[in-house]
């Protein structure tokens, strides 16, 4: 394998100014302009007052301030963590299993079993959703075959438009990002590990705890990661089936834009949680860094 | 011995646990199917009997063929624009050697990073900075952006999988960068090409939460969904309509599948095997 790799001066040197422009144009647009510039806006628009014009007037901490003197986005902001925390974790340990299966045990189902579980990745959003509002719903499904099979005679309330249903919601929509990092995770550690491992006489469970729990840590930060940004963040999920009593921080920057209008106090919030996100994805690359030193 | 009945026996039952996984994921999605062919305005047990009706409601609504060209067009120009940026991107990471195209090829990957709400206001404040205001183009622009990460990773992962000597060797017969980029690593490429244009259609087709933010007059497919969740009566043509969605994206997801490990078949663990292959037939 080795003997294919020659060595020789990488003929890279020579690349055309003409080529190198036109080909790091689209990319360097979309990048520079539609992410950087547009974030850009959010942060400068952060900063200014509400006078109903596009960028807003002044320049002023008073929507900060707001957010953070206002009790009601403490507790917003707390929800969405909870809630996004408890979807990580149960998505995470739920799919760990499934990585573990496929890396180790799946043999010649492995690609079948792959597509099956990133299958629903490529499905709407928005449909996975109201499945699950026509699951919990009064009327509706699980009530309904409830009543069916005789456990209960009555319909009950109690599914529906609870922080719970956006937890079981938002963890079943977000469940195939976790699986494929772990997997790949797993799936990279070297087989002589295990074997070393079982050579000297450590026990399966033993071997799983020491050499491929700490080894796939990576893989399952990484799968927390993707899980947890996209879940703090929604809206969707509580306006479908969370009720009032599961108003997360993006239905406020939602409405911000939207019924409420006060687009500096929305880029404001927003800012509010992209330094969340910032926040975990530093503690996860502490803990990722903690992990990687381990081997 | 004992030690290989256990990891069988683990297998075992792990498998059954993958079962029951799948099962847990499928089984939702699944009850929209179901119930779209159910005789009842209602989704609930017990079924009142098999109808076509729903479907039948599909057909001769202005609304919805509207909402459903909007989301074809608007779905193929995001495609092509973000298959574009992710081939372009992904291989000036690989081979341009400058720190622009990897902190470019970086960038991309960003939105992974921030909540889809947070993308949708900030497109939102920027194309009603330069005059577009929320519309068609504002939507293809949003969704460029949200299938670029998906572009470049399905890209890079082809790019590196083709032999280098390959690419070396077109240099060094002296074909050009564009002539290497365009006669050698592109048709190499190509399978991936299309299953990177066929998951980003897949992407802006469904998306809803940018959209949401985006969308002037003309509303699209998911848009025009969400729209009318809020009439109980209209939930049946909508788990009609979701069918026919669910059943398309399976398809072409499927294909695209089938498509990215096509060709060199080489996923990135048996690569250096593929290399060799390669290597005698030339």
């Amino acid at each position: 394998m080795s003997t294919i790799v020659a060595a020789r001066p990488p003929p890279e040197t020579r690349i055309s100014p003409v080529f190198r422009f036109a080909m790091l144009l689209p990319g360097g647009l979309v990048t520079f302009f539609l992410i950087l510039f547009a974030l850009g806006l959010v942060v400068f628009l952060a900063f200014r007052g509400n006078d109903g014009s596009l960028l807003g007037v002044g320049l002023t901490a008073e929507n900060f301030l707001t957010v953070a003197t206002d009790p009601l986005y403490w507790t917003v902001t707390l929800r969405s963590l909870v809630i996004a925390g408890l979807v990580t974790l149960a998505t995470v340990v739920t799919a760990y299993p499934v990585a573990y299966y496929l890396a180790f045990h799946a043999g010649r189902r492995r690609n079948l079993l792959l597509f099956l579980v990133t299958l629903p990745f490529w499905t709407s959003y928005l449909l996975r959703v109201f499945a699950w509002k026509i699951v919990l719903a009064y009327n509706g499904v699980l009530n309904s075959a409830f009543i069916e099979t005789g456990l209960w005679s009555q319909p009950t309330l109690a599914f529906l438009n609870t922080p719970a249903a956006v937890v079981v919601t938002l963890a079943h929509a977000y469940a195939p990002f976790a699986i494929l990092p772990i997997y790949v995770a797993l799936d990279t550690i070297p087989k002589s590990l295990l074997e070393a491992a079982s050579d000297l006489g450590a026990r399966p469970f033993t071997s799983f705890r020491r050499v491929v729990l700490p080894n796939s840590m990576p893989g399952v930060l990484a799968a927390a990661l993707v899980v947890f940004v996209p879940t703090v963040g929604d809206y969707v999920t509580p306006a479908m089936v969370g009720g009032p009593a599961s108003t997360m921080i993006g239905t406020l920057i939602q409405s911000q834009f939207g019924k409420a209008n006060d687009w500096p106090f929305g880029a404001a919030l927003s800012v509010c949680v992209m330094l969340v996100i910032l926040c975990v994805v530093l503690v996860a690359r502490g803990a990722d860094r903690r992990f990687g030193s381990r081997t | 011995m004992s030690a290989r009945a256990d990891t069988n026996s683990d297998g075992r039952w792990l498998g059954l646990y993958v079962l029951a996984y799948l099962v847990f994921l499928y089984l939702p999605v699944l009850l929209i199917p179901l119930f779209s062919f159910n005789n009842s305005i209602q989704a609930a047990f017990p079924l009142q009997g098999f109808t076509l009706e729903w479907y039948r409601t599909l057909y001769g609504n202005p609304a919805l063929s509207g909402a459903l060209a909007n989301s074809l067009v608007i779905g193929v120009i995001a495609a092509s624009g973000a298959t574009l940026c992710g081939i372009t991107v992904s291989y000036m990471d690989l081979y341009g050697r400058s720190p622009l195209a990897a902190t470019i090829s970086a960038i991309a990957r960003l939105p992974i990073l921030i909540p889809g709400v947070i993308v949708g206001i900030s497109l939102l404040i920027l194309v009603n900075l330069i005059g577009l205001g929320p519309s068609r183009v504002s939507i293809v622009l949003g969704h460029i952006l949200v299938a670029l990460p998906t572009t470049v990773v399905v890209m890079r992962s082809r790019f590196a999988a083709v032999p280098k000597t390959i690419r070396e060797a077109a240099l060094d017969l002296g074909a050009s960068d564009w002539t290497t980029f365009r006669r050698v690593m592109l048709p190499l490429s190509a399978p991936a090409v299309l299953s990177a244009f066929m998951l980003s259609f897949l992407i802006s087709f469904d998306e809803f939460i940018v959209v949401f933010f985006l969308a002037g007059t003309e509303p699209t497919l998911p848009l025009y969904i969400w729209s009318q969740l809020r009439f109980p009566r209209s939930l049946p043509t909508v788990m009609a309509l979701g069918t026919v969605i669910l059943t398309v994206s399976f398809i072409i997801a499927g294909a695209a599948e089938i498509l990215r490990h096509r060709g060199l078949g080489a996923p990135a663990a048996i690569q250096p095997e593929a290399q060799q292959r390669r290597g005698e037939r030339e």
